[in-house]
Formats: C-alpha cells, sequence, structure tokens
C-alpha cells in the first residue's frame, strides 16, 4: 500500500473529527471528537516514517499521545467542574463571554 | 558716518519716555502723586536731546549731516542681518523736533486737561508709550526698526483711543482704529518682506542710498517691482495716515481724550504716513504709476476730508475731518517727487503746530462746556475765553491759508507744485488741491463761527470760563508756531536743510504772487463769505437741519463705514459663517462621521462573538481550510 | 508487523493496489481497506450517535482499527500504547466521566445555531477536497519501509528508546513536566473546597426526623425494588404488605423511563394495570399460602402443646 493510502485515510478521519466538533454539543462527545482528529494526525506521523524509513514521525506520534493523554485529564476536569455548577455539559450553554 | 556727541547718545531720546512710561506702569498707585510731573519731565528732556542734536547737525556741512548709530545686533537669521540702528539726518531731526516739542506742548497741557481724571498717571504712561514709539519710527535705520515703532505707535493709539474704555464707543472706536491700522501694517509688512526678497536687505542704506543722489539698491529696481512696493508702502501709509480708503477709523478716534486727539490724530501719528513715502522716495521714484497712485489718493482725501469736516457739528469731528485733508495734501505733495518732498514736510510741521493748537483749543472749549462737543450749543464764546479765542483765530487763519500764516507758505507751495507737475493730471491735482483749500476755508470758518461768534446757545447749568495757565500757556506756543512756522520753514531755507535727504527742487523760491496762490486766496475769502452768509449772518439752530445730500452724505462720513460694511464686513460674516457651517457639517461631520461609522461597524462586528465555542471552532476551522488552499496555490503553481 | 502477521491470510487479490512498496507485506491492501472503512463508519458513527456512550464505544473501535494499521505499517510499539493509553485509559476515563455526567444523557439533534451545520458541511467538504488535492500533488513516491531502520538497534522499540533517549531526550523530559502539570491541574480543577462542616451521622438522622416531621417526608430509607420478589429486574415495583405497588421502590431513573411496561407485556400482561394485577395477585397466592402453613405450623405447635 502506498502511503497515499494511509494519508487519504488520515484526512477523511481528521475531517470527520473536524466536523463532529463542529455539529456536537455535548462537551465529551466534542473532546472526543478531538480525539479522533489527534489519532488521524498520529496515523499521518505512522505512515511518513514508515515513508521516510526513519523512526522520528513515531516519536513525534508517541509524544502526541502523551500530550494528549495530558489534555484528556484537564480537559475532563475541566467538564466536570463545569457540570457540577451549571448541570450541563452543552457547549452552548456556556456562553456567557460574548458582546 | 558714525554719530558723534550729543547724536551718539540718540537712543536717549527713545530712553527717556520709554523709561518714563515704565516707570509709570508698573510704578502702579504710588506713582499718581507725581506721575504727571515725570511724564512730562521726560518728553522735555527728550526735547532738549533733541534740540542739541539739531544744533550739532547745523555745525556739520550738508555732506555730514547723515549720521547712523548702531546700537546692538536686532537678529541674525540667515542671510538677514538687522541691527537695532538709528539714523539721524535732516528728515528724522525735523521729526524728532516736531515730536518733542509739540509732544512736551501736549504733555504740559494734559496736566491741566486730565487734572480731574482718576487715571492720569497712566494716561502720561501712555503718552510716553507713544512719544517713544514715534521716535523709534522715525529715527530707525532700517525697515524693520521703523515698523517695530509703527507697531509701537499703533498700540499707543489703540490704548489712547480706548482710554476711557467704560464708554462702550471709545472701546468700538479703539478697536477699530486697530483693525483697520493692522491691514495697512499688513501692506507694510509685505513690503518689507519684499523688500528682502529684492535686496537682502532691509537697511535704508543699503536700500535707499546715501544723499540725495539715492544710489541705493532702489536705482535698480525694475519697475514692476518698485511699483508692487511703493503701493504696498502706500498701503502701510494709508493705514497710519488715515487715507482713502483706510480712512474711516480717524473719526471714530475723537473719542480719546482732547489732548490724544491733538497729539496723536493731528500733529504726530498720522503723519508717520507721509514719512515712509518721503523715506521711501528712490523706490517711488523708480515708478511713475506707484506716484501717481500716491497722489489720487492723496487727492481723493483732501476733497473727502474736507466734505466731512463740513458736514459735522461734533468740534472734534470737524477738526478730524480737517486732519484727513490736510494730511492729503501731504500725500499729494509726497507723490509729486522731488518738488514735494520738502512741501510735504513743511506742510506737516505746520500742520503740527496749527491742528496741534486747533485741538487744544477745542479741548480748552469742551473743557469750559463741561465735555460738550456739539457747536450747536457753543457761540459767543469769544468773550468769556480770550486767550483760547485768540489762539484758536490764529490757528484758524494758519489753516485756511491766510496770508502771512504758516498754511498760506505751504499750501499754497502744495497747489503750485501740484499744477506744475504739468499735463492733465497736474490740472486735475491742483484743482482738486484748490477746492480743497476753498472748502477748507469753508469748515474751518463755519466751525469758527459757530464756536466764537453769534448768540449765545449753552446748555443749561453751563457756565463757560477760561482754562487754567497750564492749558494756555501751550496754546500760546502753539499759537506762535501757527503763525510763524511755515513762513520761517518756507523762506528760511527748510528744502535746504531736507535737500541732502530728498534732493534738491528745481524751483525752490517761493512766489507770492503766481496764479495759482491768487486764486487760492480768492477761493478762501469766498469760502469764509458762505460760511459767513450761512452761520454767521443768521442765527443758528439748534438742530441740525435736515440738510441737502451732500451734508447728509458727509454726516455719515462719505458712507465710509457703509461702504466697509457692506464690502468687507458682511462678506466675512458669511465666510466666518460658511467656515462655522463647513466646521460644523464638513469637518466635524466628517469626524463624527468617522467615529459613528467606526461605532456603528464595530457594534455590528461584535455580533460575531455570540459566545458559542461552536461558532469559533467554525472560523478557525475555516481559517485552516484557506490557509491549506493558500498553501496549494503557492506550492502548486 | 505482528498483527499483520497474524491477520494475514489471503490478500492476493489486493496486490495491484499495494504497488511497488519495499517493505511489502503480505495481506496489507486488505486489512487496509478492512480497517479503512470499518474506521471510517465507526468515526461517522461517533459523530451521528445520540447517545455519548454509543459515540464513546465506536470511538474505541476507530482506535483499536489505527492500533492495527499502526501495526501493520511497522510501528508495534505505538499500536501497543494506542490500545494500552487510549482505548485503554483515556476512553475509560471518557466513559467514567459520561457517566458521572449521566449516561442517560442524549443531544437533541436540533441544531440552534444558525448556519452551523452547513457551513461546518461545507468546510468539511472543502478541507478534505483540499488535502486531496494536495496529497494528489504530492510526489510521494514509494515507501522506504523500516525493516532497516528497525534492525538497526535490534528492533523498533529499541529504537524507538534510542531516538527518546537522545535525540528527544529534551522533549522527554518536557512531557514528565507537563504530564505532573496536567495531574496537578486536574487535582486542582476536581478539587472542592468545603465551605460548611461535614455533616455527621448524627446530625443527618436528625435532620431526617425533622424534615419528617414538618413535612411528612418518609424518614425511613426507601423500600428496596421488587427484584427477586418475583422477578430479578431491578425496574419491577416492591408491594407493599396491603398489596400495592410502591412507586418510591423503583429508581426515579428507571421510574422516567416509559417502556418499562411494554418490555414486561410478554411476561404480565397487555398493560401496565393487568400486569400489576397479576403481580399483587401472585404475591396474594404466595403469601396467603405462607400464612396458611404458618397457621398450620402454629396449629401442629399447639397440637403438640
Amino acid at each position: 500500500m502506498s502511503p497515499g493510502h494511509y494519508l487519504a485515510l488520515s484526512a477523511i478521519l481528521f475531517t470527520i473529527g473536524g466536523i463532529g466538533v463542529l455539529v456536537r454539543r455535548n462537551a465529551i462527545v466534542v473532546f472526543m471528537c478531538v480525539e479522533l482528529m489527534l489519532n488521524a494526525c498520529n496515523l499521518a506521523f505512522v505512515s511518513f516514517s514508515r515513508k521516510q524509513g526513519n523512526l522520528d514521525g513515531q516519536i513525534i506520534a508517541f509524544f502526541v499521545m502523551v500530550v494528549a493523554a495530558a489534555e484528556v485529564v484537564v480537559g475532563l476536569a475541566i467538564i466536570m467542574t463545569i457540570f457540577r455548577t451549571r448541570r450541563s455539559s452543552s457547549v452552548d450553554d456556556a456562553n456567557l463571554l460574548k458582546y | 558716518m558714525k554719530a558723534e556727541g550729543i547724536q551718539a547718545a540718540a537712543w536717549l531720546l527713545i530712553a527717556f519716555p520709554l523709561l518714563g512710561a515704565a516707570v509709570l506702569l508698573l510704578g502702579g498707585r504710588r506713582t499718581d502723586r507725581w506721575g504727571h510731573l515725570l511724564g512730562v519731565a521726560m518728553s522735555l528732556a527728550s526735547f532738549a536731546v533733541g534740540a542739541g542734536m539739531f544744533v550739532q547737525m547745523l555745525g556739520y556741512d550738508d555732506a555730514e549731516r547723515r549720521r547712523t548709530l548702531h546700537l546692538w545686533n536686532f537678529f541674525d537669521v540667515g542671510s538677514l542681518h538687522v541691527g537695532m540702528d538709528l539714523l539721524v539726518d535732516p528728515l528724522s531731526i525735523s521729526f524728532v523736533l516736531l515730536i518733542t516739542g509739540v509732544g512736551s506742548l501736549i504733555h504740559i497741557y494734559s496736566m491741566g486737561y486730565m487734572a480731574h481724571d482718576e487715571d492720569r498717571r497712566r494716561f502720561f504712561a501712555y503718552l510716553n508709550l507713544f512719544v517713544a514709539a514715534m521716535l523709534t519710527l522715525v529715527l530707525g535705520a532700517n525697515y524693520v526698526v521703523l515698523f517695530l515703532g509703527w507697531e509701537g505707535v499703533g498700540l499707543a493709539s489703540y490704548l489712547l483711543i480706548g482710554f476711557w474704555q467704560f464708554k462702550p464707543t471709545a472701546a468700538v472706536a479703539a478697536k477699530k482704529a486697530f483693525v483697520v491700522n493692522r491691514v495697512g501694517d499688513l501692506g507694510l509688512v509685505t513690503a518689507i518682506m519684499l523688500m528682502f526678497a529684492t535686496f537682502n536687505s532691509v537697511d535704508f542704506t543699503t536700500i535707499l542710498g546715501t544723499g540725495a543722489e539715492h544710489v541705493g539698491l532702489a536705482a535698480k529696481l525694475t519697475s514692476g517691482t518698485a511699483t508692487a512696493l511703493g503701493l504696498l508702502l502706500l498701503l502701510g501709509a494709508c493705514g497710519k495716515s488715515a487715507q482713502l480708503p483706510l480712512q474711516s477709523w480717524l473719526l471714530d478716534a475723537m473719542e480719546g481724550p482732547t489732548p490724544v486727539s491733538a497729539l496723536i490724530h493731528a500733529a504726530t501719528m498720522v503723519t508717520a504716513g507721509v514719512y515712509l513715502i518721503v523715506r521711501s522716495a528712490p523706490i517711488f521714484e523708480m515708478s511713475p504709476d506707484a506716484q501717481m497712485v500716491v497722489t489720487i489718493v492723496g487727492a481723493a482725501t483732501l476733497l473727502a476730508g474736507a466734505i466731512i469736516g463740513s458736514g459735522k457739528d461734533d468740534i472734534k469731528k470737524a477738526l478730524a475731518g480737517s486732519t484727513m485733508s490736510q494730511i492729503g495734501y501731504m500725500t499729494l505733495a509726497a507723490g509729486l517727487g522731488t518738488p514735494g518732498y520738502a512741501l510735504a514736510i513743511a506742510h506737516l510741521i505746520a500742520h503740527g503746530f496749527f491742528k496741534a493748537g486747533l485741538f487744544l483749543g477745542a479741548g480748552s472749549v469742551m473743557h469750559a462746556t463741561g465735555d460738550d462737543v456739539n457747536m450747536r450749543h457753543y457761540g459767543a464764546l469769544r468773550k468769556v475765553m480770550y486767550v483760547t479765542y485768540g489762539t484758536f483765530g490764529l490757528g484758524y487763519l494758519a489753516i485756511i491759508g491766510c496770508p502771512p500764516f504758516s498754511g498760506y507758505f505751504t499750501k499754497d507751495g502744495i497747489i503750485e507744485a501740484a499744477y506744475n507737475k504739468g499735463g492733465t493730471s497736474g490740472a486735475i491735482l491742483g484743482t482738486c488741491a484748490l477746492v480743497g483749500a476753498g472748502i477748507t476755508a469753508y469748515y474751518m470758518s463755519r466751525v469758527m463761527i459757530m464756536t466764537f461768534f453769534g448768540e449765545k446757545r449753552w446748555q443749561e447749568g453751563v457756565h463757560p470760563h477760561e482754562s487754567p495757565k497750564v492749558m494756555t500757556i501751550p496754546l500760546i506756543l502753539l499759537a506762535v508756531g501757527s503763525v510763524f512756522a511755515g513762513g520761517f520753514l518756507v523762506l528760511g531755507g527748510f528744502s535746504d536743510f531736507l535737500a541732502p535727504v530728498v534732493g534738491t527742487p528745481e524751483e525752490e523760491h517761493f512766489n507770492p504772487v503766481s496764479a495759482p496762490g491768487v486764486a487760492t486766496f480768492v477761493l478762501m475769502i469766498v469760502g469764509v463769505a458762505i460760511a459767513w452768509r450761512q452761520y454767521g449772518a443768521r442765527p443758528v439752530p439748534l438742530e441740525a437741519p435736515a440738510g441737502s445730500f451732500l451734508t447728509r452724505a458727509a454726516r455719515r462720513d462719505l458712507y465710509g463705514d457703509a461702504i466697509n460694511e457692506s464690502l468687507l464686513m458682511r462678506p466675512g460674516q458669511w465666510l466666518t459663517r460658511l467656515a462655522v457651517w463647513f466646521d460644523n457639517r464638513g469637518v466635524d461631520g466628517a469626524v463624527n462621521g468617522i467615529a459613528a461609522g467606526v461605532g456603528g461597524t464595530s457594534g455590528r462586528i461584535r455580533r460575531i462573538q455570540t459566545g458559542y465555542a461552536r461558532s469559533y471552532a467554525l472560523s478557525m476551522y475555516l481559517g485552516a481550510a484557506i490557509v491549506v488552499a493558500a498553501l496549494l496555490v503557492v506550492n502548486v503553481s | 508487523m505482528t498483527t499483520a502477521h497474524v491477520l494475514a491470510g489471503h490478500a492476493g487479490t489486493a496486490h495491484v493496489l499495494a504497488g511497488t512498496v519495499a517493505d511489502k507485506q503480505s495481506g496489507e491492501p486488505f486489512f487496509f481497506w478492512l480497517l479503512a472503512i470499518v474506521s471510517v463508519a465507526a468515526a461517522l458513527g461517533m459523530i451521528f450517535m445520540r447517545k455519548a456512550v454509543h459515540s464513546a464505544m465506536l470511538l474505541a473501535t476507530v482506535m483499536l482499527s489505527l492500533a492495527a494499521l499502526y501495526a501493520i505499517q511497522d510501528a508495534p510499539f505505538l499500536a501497543f500504547v494506542q490500545v494500552i493509553v487510549y482505548t485503554g485509559a483515556v476512553l475509560m476515563l471518557f466513559l467514567f466521566v459520561l457517566m458521572l455526567v449521566g449516561v442517560s444523557s442524549t443531544d437533541s439533534l436540533v441544531e440552534t445555531l444558525r448556519g452551523q451545520r452547513f457551513w461546518a458541511a461545507v468546510s468539511g467538504i472543502g478541507f478534505i477536497a483540499l488535502l486531496g488535492t494536495g496529497f494528489a500533488n504530492a510526489a510521494l513516491g514509494d515507501s522506504a519501509g523500516l525493516k532497516a531502520a528497525n534492525a538497526e538497534h535490534g528492533g523498533n522499540i529499541r529504537g524507538l528508546a534510542y531516538l527518546l533517549f537522545t535525540k528527544y531526550v529534551f522533549a522527554f523530559e518536557a512531557t514528565s513536566a507537563l504530564l505532573i502539570t496536567a495531574a496537578l491541574g486536574a487535582m486542582v480543577l476536581a478539587h472542592r473546597e468545603r465551605t460548611t462542616p461535614k455533616p455527621t451521622q448524627r446530625s443527618l438522622s436528625v435532620e431526617r426526623f425533622r424534615r419528617g416531621a414538618q413535612t411528612g417526608a418518609h424518614p425511613g430509607p426507601l423500600p428496596g425494588p421488587g427484584t427477586y420478589a418475583r422477578h430479578n429486574a431491578v425496574d419491577m415495583p416492591a408491594l407493599l404488605p396491603d398489596g400495592t405497588p410502591s412507586e418510591l421502590s423503583v429508581n426515579p431513573v428507571i421510574a422516567a423511563r416509559t417502556d418499562t411496561a411494554h418490555r414486561h407485556t410478554d411476561l404480565r400482561g397487555k398493560t401496565e394495570r393487568q400486569a400489576l394485577d397479576k403481580d399483587v395477585r401472585a404475591v396474594r397466592t404466595v403469601t396467603e399460602t405462607a400464612d396458611s402453613e404458618a397457621g398450620a405450623v402454629a396449629e401442629t405447635e399447639e397440637v403438640e402443646k
């Protein structure tokens, strides 16, 4: 399989994740869509790693995972905090910071 | 040549009155008691220095009489070097003597006239300031120092006309004089700039040359530049000397105390314009057109002033019209070139004496009648005011040109010189001057008859009395000047004295029985006769009759103010309104419009901040897409 | 590598698609297409599912597919990290939070932001078109393969470790700082400052009885559900001694569900009323039997006495 196939798959998944971020209102689902986008990127990294014949791409993917894990921890904590005070996990409900 | 002896102390001339003004203005009420004495002393000290300088000058040969005195460098800007230089020559010394002499007499007179005024000290301070400024004007050795004095004179005149500033009319008159003078100053300033641009100098020596040969840079002028310079200088002269079309301030200036009228608006300040023209003679001689305009202005003003003087019932305004007219004579003479310069200055000096005498006499009359200026309330004053009557009468004989008084010698000379100019223009100018002399005789006789002859028309409670000696002695001295000054100057070789400055007229001997002289005499008799028939032979009504069109026009200053208003003031007001409208709608509109536009746009753009994170995410996503598109465009193409 | 080898069976048909890849692996096209279809379908499902739990499960599917794809592409370490960290830890965290927030919550499908969906679709299509154009234009060429790179340090994991602790050691250290920061951040965010003293057992009890005296609320614990009485489902209400069902005995969350009756119609009757009657009858039968037995026992005891 040429790297192009993997990259196309990566692009499709990334776009799906992006659309999910835009259309879903549940903060947790939005967050999952973000994770999907990160994973799509990882796939591209791994494919490029294979294409180039060195392991640097895999290292970057590894770092992405680490950062994503940290992000999930903090992000979910924030979602929990918001839910605790507002009884809602909809991103549309947290809209007081506006004009 | 450098000044020596007393002339090296020429700066004292200016310093004395300036010191007096400074002490009196800064000293405040502490100087109230002796302030007027200081003012008189300073003026007299100045006169003493001037007299000393004059005597010293008489000891020199003609060629050595022009002396300069460098005090300090006024300023150096680029190639413009202006020194605080004084010039002592026959022309300036003549003015110095007139200013300090007549000025001192008026100072002395004012001690009596202003005795009961609370602000007498301030009055003397202003008088001193005026004398200092006027001396700076005539002593300056370049146009910038001259302009310094010129502006000082304008300031002093403003302060003195508005001396009784609690009277709205006085305040308005002061403002009017100031504004009209500024118009003339504009001409002078522009002329100085043009001189600097043309000659790269503003110095008299450089521009006008030394001596009567006029070998300065002015001799190399093209006629166009010379005409421009001449007309600009004439504009300046018109402003200061109340010549048409800038004459309107002089009549209103009579709101000031009478000594002010005598000093500033008769004897000295208004002669500054004549001085400027005579001093700048080399420039005018390069441009016959400018000289022609000068003569036309002079002739028109002398007739207009005479007509205005004939229609006024206010004694001071009648005399003010007369002043306009007499200065018109001088301007006319100055415009005639070399033959006229000496005559102009001679008439100026003679006029300084008799007009000051007349004004001070009028002041004496007013003093006697409780500051009433309406001549219809006078009459028969000769019986109670002998000295005033006598001195006023001598001044009257001098101004109407009755031989052998001053005016006869100087005015006839001007009329004759106008005819001698030759050609149509000479005939017209001469005839104007001749007619003016007739009208002069008429209106002065009118003043004389209405004031001192006829029956009493005094107001209730008015008990006329002679003025104190401090006022009558200056009157007597001025009357002596009125009688003898003209003859002394004309017969005593004044034109020779001035020759080193203004050149020697070709025909200088005085001809007592020329055709114009006879005609003038006849017209004078006619004028006096008409005035007697109208005011002497029949009683003078207390209320002024409606009068003919000419009378009504004269009462309204020949519609000078109306013309100014309709030509200058109204369009100015419209222009201002237009500017205000433009400012409100245009400038403010643009500024406010931009502000409102920014505000409105921001108010709408603000709505983009919906607070929905998903909207922001969408814009980020679109932005990312655009970035990718841009990268593609760059990379693919 | 490993997964691919294990799963590799028959992939000859995909030979054409494989092209001339240097590290060509047998069966790769088959598994690629399989996993690609699965992952895209799961991803689409994830964004269209109304329930967050379903989305989470579908995300797990995507992640597992990606793990397999990593494995195919000679990245075994990442494949296992993907499974362990993502699917195992991160997703479990998601599910945990979902349970806290409310597993039953569903998203309304009505879009409230005007034009949001339209523009999301437009930008999504545009974005993927742009990416596609970019890939199409890029001269990707053939894959170099990782065999040599993996072999250099004696395997994929050793190779990664070598890079991680040499070339990327500073990034690695920075990552550790990031993780500590994230842990602290999570603690700070989750921490709740107590503003009132913690209620004791005694104070809770006093409060319960006071409320009962004031409002008539039941001071004791709620009755348990009818579980084991006749059915083994928690949505069955318990029967009170008089035979009537107790509404209080059913969990409010479950009670709110409207389909309780329908799910048990086959067992108990066509309507809820019928089911209830049936239950009541059955319970009565049992109690009466017990009563009679108890009566019999008592009689027996009396007889024995």
